[in-house]
């Protein structure tokens, strides 16, 4: 797959694709997933459904290893959006391992505040 | 540049990350935003899309109609693994008021904001939007840097601070967002700032929104 290296500043106007991909949905299932939420495929893999189509398989192929929804969506080349959707069905369904991303509250632990410092400077 | 590995195989984050915490690096069109994310970041800088339900009211295009609407808008990021245990993301958004939806989907459970901003003739006015979101929309904690180009003229940190109307406890501090050092300093500033803003909280008492 081609990087979604695109610099140019220019990008895909794709506002039918979302309902599209999702089988109508504009909303996932749950939302507790952010963009910094960390995914990995459940290990072993319950089987799909026959009906699981393009989308999910190569969401589940990518997540053979951790990676965050941005990161997932960028390297599949969709919208934000549209794998959150597909990503919370997989996570429903058991195929799927969420770990948690930015809470939803805005204040962020000290500790994590801390850690985030200390990793910093260790740089 | 280099490229997301086309198998795939690589670029997976250690299985020790647990948690992951987001920054958000916003300025004005052309002031460094990638090219910071890109100097620290241990992956290239990707980009991707995010579709934003926008209210027409305040949006700098005055051809929507309709009170809603859906765009879809590019924004870019880095990772950086700390301590094998947190992943931080830095994401990359553009200044411009109608760029603010997209915004408030990332701020949500930041950690703060590094805003770059150029203060070479007639770049500086370009920020006032973004300093204006950052105090009445998101009100996260954020750290003011100055991205140095070949002909910017160094001004006193007190001239900008009267410049942009910023209270007197954000810092303002200067970077090159070339370089890695540099622009790790500015997060480390960001992120120690926002530390000081928490500890000016009452400790356990959950608060809906932050301090700026
Ligand atoms: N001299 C110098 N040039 C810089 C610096 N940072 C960025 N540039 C250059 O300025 C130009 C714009 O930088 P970008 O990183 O693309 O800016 P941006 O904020 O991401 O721009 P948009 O996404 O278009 O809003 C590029 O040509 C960079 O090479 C810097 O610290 N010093
Ligand atoms: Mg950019």
């Amino acid at each position: 797959m081609t990087p979604p290296d695109d610099r140019s500043g220019g990008y895909r106007d794709s506002a039918l694709r979302p309902y599209v991909l999702t089988k109508g949905r504009a909303r996932p299932s749950r939302n507790t997933i952010s963009v910094d939420t960390l995914l990995i495929a459940t290990d072993p893999p319950p089987p799909l459904p026959v009906s699981a189509g393009r989308q999910e398989r190569a969401l589940l192929a990518m997540c053979r290893g951790l990676l965050s929804l941005v990161e997932v969506a960028a390297r599949l080349e969709l919208p934000v959006s549209v794998v959150r959707v597909l990503a919370s069905d997989l996570v429903d369904s058991g195929h799927l391992t969420a770990r948690a991303g930015s809470p939803r509250s805005a204040q962020l632990p000290r500790d994590l505040l801390q850690e985030v410092l200390n990793g910093l400077r260790a740089l | 540049m280099a490229s997301v590995p086309s198998d795939g195989s690589a670029g997976y984050l250690p299985e020790t990350v647990t948690r992951s915490v987001k920054i958000l690096v916003v300025g004005s069109f052309g002031v460094g935003k990638t090219t910071l994310i890109g100097s620290v970041s241990e992956i290239a800088p990707l980009r991707t899309e995010e579709t934003v339900t926008q209210v027409s009211e305040g949006v700098d295009d005055l051809t929507g109609v309709d009170d809603k609407r859906t765009t879809t808008v590019a924004m870019d990021f880095g990772r950086i693994t700390l301590n094998g245990s947190v992943a931080l993301y830095l994401f990359g958004a553009p200044g411009q008021r109608r760029f603010w939806d997209l915004w408030e989907g990332l701020a949500e459970g930041a950690a703060g904001v590094l805003v770059l901003v150029d203060t070479r003739p007639g770049r500086l006015e370009a920020s006032f939007e973004v300093f204006d979101q950052l105090e009445l929309g998101i009100r996260l904690p954020f750290v003011v840097a100055v991205n140095h180009f070949p002909d910017t003229v160094p001004h006193g940190a007190d001239e900008l601070r009267t410049a942009l109307d910023l209270l007197p406890e954000t810092p303002i501090l200067d970077c090159d967002a070339r370089d890695r050092a540099s622009a790790l300093n500015a997060l480390t500033a960001l992120v120690q700032h926002a530390l000081d803003v928490s500890a000016d909280r009452p400790a356990d008492v959950p608060q809906d929104i932050p301090v700026a």
